[in-house]
């Protein structure tokens, strides 16, 4: 562990800290959802005609969906009509060309949030793209990343600037067909990131995208495409907060990669969007649709999920395995506390020969949470000696949550070997005493005895965000005790 | 060190122990004998702060505090530490990380600073040499796997590094085999000091021929029946415990 106890102690006595409002002048579409709104939407990106075509076929689409119900989790409706679809920080014409131009207010909200706009204060080795409700703000390093060929901009920008890229991959591994949700954002999305690998790069630097909601009654449609063209090798964090509300606010996301052959994607997320008060009043609706195509012989894409925040939690990241050898991989944590919910887990879809799985879920259930994990793993005929391995683990804290545990398993294929491996545990009272003994505090003892019950997910993570989900960890546990 | 007086515990509506009275100075070490049922490790888990049990009389103070208003951790910041006769496992959680977050929770307690890391890794490597364990067990998660042995082992490990000024062993020779008594034997008696006390609670006499108690008393029925010397325990490994419960129901 990299994090000392002291650290952790000295998080744990904070409230959710990244609960604070920016006061801006923003340009933000009164509520609702119309054709008007998308044409709108469309022209204040400056979007390909194309662009405009999809959003209205994948409306067109939602309107016929229902909102899925098959989810562990309990929510009033929402209200499509009584949300804004677009919020952004005043701007000048063209928007900002360098930092002096952004809002300070927004770049003083980065800074307080531990994440400096300014490359020269950036911690070396990793680019970030700030996207503030529905716009990019700033990307760093990208003048750097493009000397390499490697492109890392604004979905917004990618759109004007490679539609061919747009065109051939956009919605080519999550269809604007595919869910509820999924074309919702097909229709709504604002921003996000864009990345591009070319053949044989392999990526300087650990890129990022830190996702921040703060005006009010918005909804956050993001979009998020990475390409590794062969042979590529990329690492993507990406991050999210925002401020304490007594409303809920909807984070509908769609994610989609592709690893052609011999390419490697790695997808770490720590998700700490507001999870509502104590008493479950307020906190984001976090539906979210992540998918990598492993699409080339060889590929790999790793996803790692730590999921602290949100009200509700309903997302699955997945891996269609299509090439032979290709390789998935599914790391998670999601702790839930007070009246969070949790419905999450990953599809691995074997298709090439001599495809491998691994799925790794840690859930820990707090409060009166409840955390559900829900997998798919899927051998098709074609997928000759495919190979999973599932293990997952719940822990529970107190006596009033509830772990659940669906995994569905469906093989053709008769030389696929699948394993699934599944516990539940509470943290006893003999192991709470034993640590006050030995002098360290209850909750102390907790997040120490949660941080070890998910060490094999945090050994995935990159160095700078261990240490940070351990710490969140400790904090989202805060009362879970006594 | 530790004086307690008149103490009476219940679990539920059911009394434990019935009125005890104890006195131990600083480097004294008494032993708690007696029959199964008795109250000895209620008495063990009353004094390091277990929930559980209702105190309906009494008090206990120690080093002039009372130690019954006091929360476990602050207990054990205050140096009283209890060898487990169970010792729990913690899945993931890293020995010496363990070892290192209770010791800087100590100092902390006390206004020190946190030990540095080099001087932490020289003093535990020194504590396991003496103990006669693998480093390899500091890696290895609390006691996850270890055999009844190794977890005995490594409840005095913690100890040797904590070092309490009250150390209380809960049948810490239960589960030992010979070689891992004497080792463990050994590692008590390295700790013995003229300001550290210790309370072993015990079935059986064959601990106290490695360590040797100044007092020994034995509990009966929630009381201590008989107090004496060394030699008492020697007279109990001969006549067994029932000729004093026989006493006390006559009495």
């Amino acid at each position: 562990m990299s994090a000392s106890a002291q650290e952790i102690n000295n998080l744990i006595n904070q409230e959710y800290k990244q609960g604070f409002v920016t006061e801006l002048e923003t340009d933000t579409f009164p509520p609702g959802l119309d054709d008007s709104v998308i044409h709108k939407l469309s022209k204040i990106k400056n979007e390909p005609e194309f662009m405009l075509e999809y959003r209205l076929k994948a409306f067109r689409h939602w309107q016929t969906l229902k909102s899925p119900e098959w989810a562990f989790v309990n929510f009033d409706p929402i209200d499509y009509q009584s949300i804004s679809y677009y919020s952004a920080p005043k701007r000048k014409e063209d928007g900002p060309k360098s930092l002096d131009e952004i809002d300070p207010q927004v770049l003083e909200a980065y800074k307080k949030l531990g994440i400096p706009l300014d490359e020269q204060e950036r911690l070396a080795g990793i680019a970030v793209d700030a996207v503030f409700d529905s716009v990019s703000v700033a990307t760093t390093f990208k003048g750097k990343l493009k000397d390499v060929g490697v492109i890392f901009c604004p979905i917004s920008e990618a759109l004007r600037d490679h539609p061919d890229l747009i065109k051939q991959y956009l919605g080519s591994v999550v269809p604007h067909t595919d869910n509820y949700f999924a074309a919702l954002n097909a229709a709504v999305f604002t921003d996000g990131s864009f990345v591009y690998i070319p053949k044989g790069v392999r990526c300087p630097m650990e890129l990022s995208t830190y996702f921040r909601i703060n005006a009010a009654n918005t909804g956050q449609f993001e979009r998020t495409l990475i390409i590794a063209d062969e042979g590529s090798h990329v690492s993507y964090l990406e991050g999210c907060t925002a401020p304490m509300r007594d409303e809920n606010q909807l984070h509908a996301a769609v994610v989609e990669l592709i690893a052609m052959k011999d390419a490697v994607i790695k997808y770490s997320t720590v998700q700490n969007w507001y999870p509502g008060d104590k008493n479950g009043l307020g906190g984001i609706y976090n539906f979210v649709t992540k998918r990598a195509d492993c699409r080339g012989d060889n590929s790999k894409v790793s996803w790692t999920q730590v999921e602290t925040g949100s009200a509700i939690t309903w997302k699955y990241p997945s891996c269609i395995l299509t090439g032979d050898n290709a390789v998935g991989e599914f790391y998670s944590v999601a702790l839930t506390n007070n009246y969070q919910q949790a419905d999450t887990g990953t599809k691995m879809i074997h298709i090439g020969k001599n495809t491998r799985s691994t799925i790794v879920s840690k859930g820990i259930s707090a409060g009166k949470a409840q955390n559900t994990y829900r997998g798919l793993v899927k051998v098709l005929k074609s997928a000759e000696n495919a190979r999973n391995y599932t293990q997952c683990d719940s822990l529970l804290v107190g006596d009033q949550c509830g772990a659940h545990t669906f995994p569905y398993i469906e093989v053709k294929q008769p030389s696929a070997q699948v394993e699934h491996e599944a516990t539940t545990s509470k943290i006893s009272e003999d192991q709470l005493f034993f640590c006050q003994q030995r002098g360290l505090s209850a909750e102390d003892a907790v997040s120490m005895i949660v941080n070890g019950f998910c060490k094999e997910v945090f050994k995935e993570l990159p160095m700078e965000f261990a240490v940070e989900a351990q710490a969140l960890l400790g904090l989202s546990l805060e009362g879970s005790v006594g | 060190m530790l004086s307690i007086k008149n103490l009476h515990v219940s679990v539920g509506d059911k009394p434990i122990l019935k009125g005890i009275n104890l006195e131990i100075n600083d480097g004294e070490i008494h032993a708690i004998m007696g029959p199964n049922g008795s109250g000895k490790s209620t008495l063990s888990h009353i004094l390091s702060g277990k929930s559980g049990y209702t105190v309906t009389e009494g008090s206990v103070t120690y080093q002039g505090k009372d130690l019954l208003e006091m929360p476990p951790e602050i207990r054990a910041r205050e140096g009283v530490f209890l060898a487990f006769q169970y010792p729990v496992e913690i899945p993931g959680v890293s020995n010496i990380y363990l070892l290192k977050a209770a010791l800087n929770s100590i100092r902390k307690h006390h206004g020190q600073s946190e030990v540095d890391a080099m001087d932490f890794l020289t003093l535990v490597k020194g504590k396991v040499r003496l103990l006669e364990m693998d480093e390899k067990f500091l890696y290895r998660a609390v006691n996850e796997g270890f055999s009844g042995g190794e977890k005995k082992r490594n409840e005095i490990l913690q100890m040797a590094i904590l070092e309490p000024k009250l150390c209380i062993l809960d049948e810490t020779d239960s589960g030992l085999d010979i070689d891992a008594l004497k080792i463990v034997s050994e590692g008590v008696n390295s700790l013995r000091s003229p300001d550290r006390s210790f309370v072993m609670v015990t079935h059986y006499q064959r601990l106290l021929d490695y360590i040797k108690p100044d007092f020994v008393h034995v509990l009966a029925n929630g009381q201590i029946v008989k107090s004496g010397g060394a030699e008492l325990a020697l007279e109990l490994e001969e006549k067994g415990y029932s000729w004093l419960e026989d006493a006390q129901a006559a009495a």
